[in-house]
């Protein structure tokens, strides 16, 4: 399955441009549309089950070229192209794809770039099938465009050619923004806002940037070194970072106001909401947030590695999102026979993305739903031997219209293991926002800002996970995005900008924001 | 990078680093702390800030060296550089603005406490501080407290200083002179013990916890400590608390999480092997648990040939 050249070694296939031999579209003549119906969705080729079960490396391999320009073929050029309204961060998708198609790579980079700052993140980690590819005309008929894969492969191409896609710089304005957070909405409007020629500066609390692309999402899923691509492509483009700066610790919002034009604050929800349920404090339980960050940020699943983490035989996740996924995944990899997720509702219900809950199955790992934690079992030392559940039936929808999980009376039961996960969601961290006693904040802790992104602060804006709760990396860049044209105005003096803001797009659903990422 | 300006070695197994960070040195408080991160793949180490230097730019941290992180850190020599040092973090301390106040430290928290008695005597407390280690040669920061006001020195061993442990010379300060505070910074028993000390005297009474923490800004969680019965996070709920709520308990056992972590390793892999001798579920693959995943990484390198060839 992996006779395919990938596109880890692009380099091999440079020099490519419109009339590159490389890069020649699939059919040496015009596809009528009906033609192109008839092409099948192509498959992005994955390491075996069985054998990424037990490594860290990426499970998705890429396109091959010669898979991409095939599946280009199958993108009918809507007049109205409504996959765009599906992306948070409206990427120009037929753009991009008929420029591939024709095989102009340059063009297709270009494209690609000039909407999203991140393309290599987004190709790996968005939920497409609920965005673009779930509004693309011919998911009504079979398949749709694979477009993620299609991002993800031009994405690459221009990661791998920087003098090739590099646009050129723009006038300074003379303004300055301080960006707070690294992570996906920081980093985006830093992106969009250094376009405009502003003098940006990121605060980073962690030694690294990237927030949680970096120390959440596994490396299996997202390498890490596809993100420093990224930061350095921002960095070169004059973005500035400076990490091991506390917001509310180091300096102040107060300082950063009277240093900069602007702040927009993407600080994320930083705080592990835990079950509070006896024994949650035994050697062996931790946060997802503990344990990705241990396995991620600081390289513990390197035994090389100075942080240690805990290793179970059998390990329990509680939660259903794609951090429980990514959680559970990374302890079958770290060496557990069993790696079990429990999570109190069913298989329909899972807030986690279909590409992870399939990724995980085929891995081994283990589901037991309908169940819910009762208390975390301890030997004499403290340390953990097991879980103690209660099997759940769906009763009547609740509030987030999912169907409201109840305790089936005697059903209690015990799984053994030496670990224990805690992937049940984030909640607002309060050590920017409570330093700053006008910064208005909804009852949850997260900022109020107005439709465009500004803050009850002038000239402060805020966006990502610590205005909406919890959600996704697109959904955080959309923010970004969105707050940095509203920065933007905010500069030139023409706030609140002229054209009708966007809204923010709405988290697909209130109950996936636990532990969606 | 922070380059390291001063070095000293003040006892077996304690260094005192000077390193230059201006930004923390400037604004920093009593009872904060940092967060070093050596070098890229190095651990990232809270450390109390000791003392600073504002028109140096420069902050002392004093290591006690109990580990691999922590070797290599007071490994360093003048003229090497740290490459992380995030803070300050963690809430200042409470400071009493008038009376007396007793400043106990043991051992590594001795250089701990110090900012806390100079922060008092700089608001005209009256400090006493009472500092203890197992012999002459692993007493600290004597000299330094000295500036804060009376220093009652205790050796385990009775080789230096009044024969015995803090407590008794606690104990002995409480009943003749009376205490508005104390303030207590050491290993986990020591500070249970002033913590069960001061209880029936109703002294307020606030204890530093170390507790193992990633971040240091409430991201992590894993400085969790039962405080009043209550979960907070040592990291920005605290480091200090009410000495007479902690959980001291719960705090040692967790601070043991990765004391004995080669020794818990093998020993999951006992338990699983015995497992799967019982005919209990067997993945396929065949993973080493520990170290690493050799076996598996044999087993990826026999594929790749295999696919090599084909």
């Amino acid at each position: 399955m992996t006779d395919q050249p990938i596109p880890d070694s692009p380099s091999e296939e440079s020099g490519a441009s419109q009339g590159d031999p490389a890069f020649t579209p699939a059919f040496d003549h015009p596809l009528l549309p009906k033609e192109r119906m008839t092409i099948d969705r192509t498959h992005m080729p994955e390491q075996d089950a069985l054998l990424r079960a037990a490594n860290f490396r990426e499970v998705n391999l890429g396109y091959s070229q010669q898979l991409a320009m095939l599946e280009a073929e199958r993108c009918l050029q809507c007049r109205n192209p409504v996959c765009i309204e599906g992306c948070p961060v409206r990427v120009n998708i037929p753009l991009f794809i008929e420029r591939l198609r024709v095989g102009d790579m340059d063009g297709a980079a270009a494209s690609l770039l000039d909407d999203n700052a991140l393309p290599c993140v987004t190709g790996r980690v968005c939920p497409q099938e609920i965005q673009c590819e779930g509004r693309c005309v011919r998911a009504k008929k079979g398949a749709s465009v694979a477009i993620g894969s299609l991002e993800r492969f031009v994405a690459d191409w221009a990661m791998a050619h920087p003098d090739r896609s590099k646009p050129d710089a723009p006038a300074t304005s003379g303004r300055s923004v301080a960006i707070v957070g690294s992570g996906p909405a920081g980093l985006t409007a830093a992106g969009e806002l250094v376009k405009q020629g502003h003098d940006v500066t990121v605060f980073e609390a962690f030694h690294a940037a990237g927030g949680v692309l970096i120390y959440g999402i596994p490396e299996f899923r997202l390498p890490k070194d596809i993100v420093q691509q990224e930061v350095d492509r921002l960095v070169a483009s004059g973005v500035k970072i400076e990490t091991n700066a506390i917001i509310g610790r180091t300096y102040t919002l107060r300082e950063l106001r009277d240093r900069f034009d602007a702040v927009f604050l993407a600080v994320g929800a930083g705080l592990p909401v835990f079950m509070n349920v006896p024994g949650e404090n035994l050697k062996g339980v931790y946060s997802a947030n503990e344990y990705l960050t241990r396995v991620n940020l600081m390289g513990a699943w390197n035994p090389e590695s100075d942080t240690p983490v805990l290793r179970g035989h059998r390990v329990v996740v509680v939660g259903g999102g794609n951090v429980a996924m990514d959680s559970v995944r990374t302890a079958k990899r770290l060496g557990a026979d069993e790696a079990i997720i429990v999570y109190r509702r069913g298989m329909a219900e899972l807030p986690a993305r279909v590409e992870e809950v399939h990724h995980a199955e085929q891995e081994g790992i283990r589901f037991e739903l309908l169940v819910a934690p009762l208390e975390v079992l301890g030997d004499e030392n403290r340390w953990v031997t097991g879980i103690r559940c209660i099997r759940m039936e769906l009763g009547e929808p609740d509030a987030s219209g999912r169907r409201r999980p109840t305790p089936i009376a005697g059903s209690e039961f015990v799984i053994d293991c030496e670990m224990v996960v805690v992937a049940i969601g984030t909640r607002s961290n309060p050590l920017l926002t409570a330093s700053e006693p006008d910064l208005a904040l909804n009852k949850e802790g997260y900022i109020v800002t107005d439709e465009h992104g500004m803050s009850s602060l002038p000239g402060v804006f805020a966006g990502g996970d610590i205005v909406r709760g919890a959600a996704t990396v697109i959904l955080a860049m959309g923010d970004g995005k969105r707050a940095a044209a509203a920065v933007d105005a905010w500069l030139r003096g023409e706030y609140p900008p002229r054209v009708e803001a966007e809204p923010a797009a709405p988290s697909p659903m209130p109950a996936a924001r636990a532990a969606a990422h | 990078m922070h380059a390291v300006v001063d070095r000293a070695q003040l006892s077996p197994n304690v260094t005192r680093l000077v390193i230059e960070a201006p930004r923390i040195a400037e604004i920093r408080q009593p009872g904060q702390f940092v967060i070093v991160h050596r070098a890229p793949g190095a651990e990232r180490i809270p450390l109390t800030i000791a003392d600073a230097d504002p028109q140096r730019g420069t902050i002392t941290l004093v290591i006690q060296a109990v580990g691999k992180s922590t070797e290599d850190l007071v490994a360093l020599q003048v003229g090497d550089a740290i490459a992380d040092v995030a803070g300050p973090l963690g809430r200042a301390t409470e400071l009493l603005d008038h009376g007396r106040a007793v400043c106990v430290g043991g051992g590594v928290g001795t250089a701990v406490v110090h900012p806390i008695a100079l922060g008092l005597a700089a608001r005209g407390v009256e400090v006493i501080s009472v500092i203890g280690g197992r012999s002459k040669e692993w007493v600290i920061f004597e000299d330094e407290l000295r500036r804060a006001g009376e220093v009652i020195t205790c050796t385990d061993d009775g080789s230096y200083g009044r024969h015995g442990f803090v407590t008794d010379a606690l104990r002995d300060v409480i009943e003749a002179r009376g205490v508005d505070a104390v303030y207590a910074v050491g290993p986990v028993p020591m500070m249970r013990a002033v913590a069960e000390l001061t209880r029936p005297y109703g002294v307020p009474t606030f204890a530093s916890l170390n507790a193992i923490m990633l971040d240091g800004t409430g991201m992590c969680g894993g400085c969790r400590v039962a405080v009043g019965g209550k979960t907070v996070y040592a990291c920005v709920d605290g480091p200090e608390f009410d000495a007479h709520q902690v959980d001291f308990r719960e705090l040692a056992d967790r601070l043991g999480t990765y004391r004995d972590f080669e020794a818990r390793a093998l020993e999951i892999a006992h338990r699983r092997d015995a497992a799967a001798e019982a005919g209990a579920t067997q993945a396929a693959g065949g993973r080493c648990l520990i170290p690493g995943l050799a076996s598996t990484a044999e087993a990826q390198e026999a594929v790749e040939a295999a696919g090599k060839r084909a």
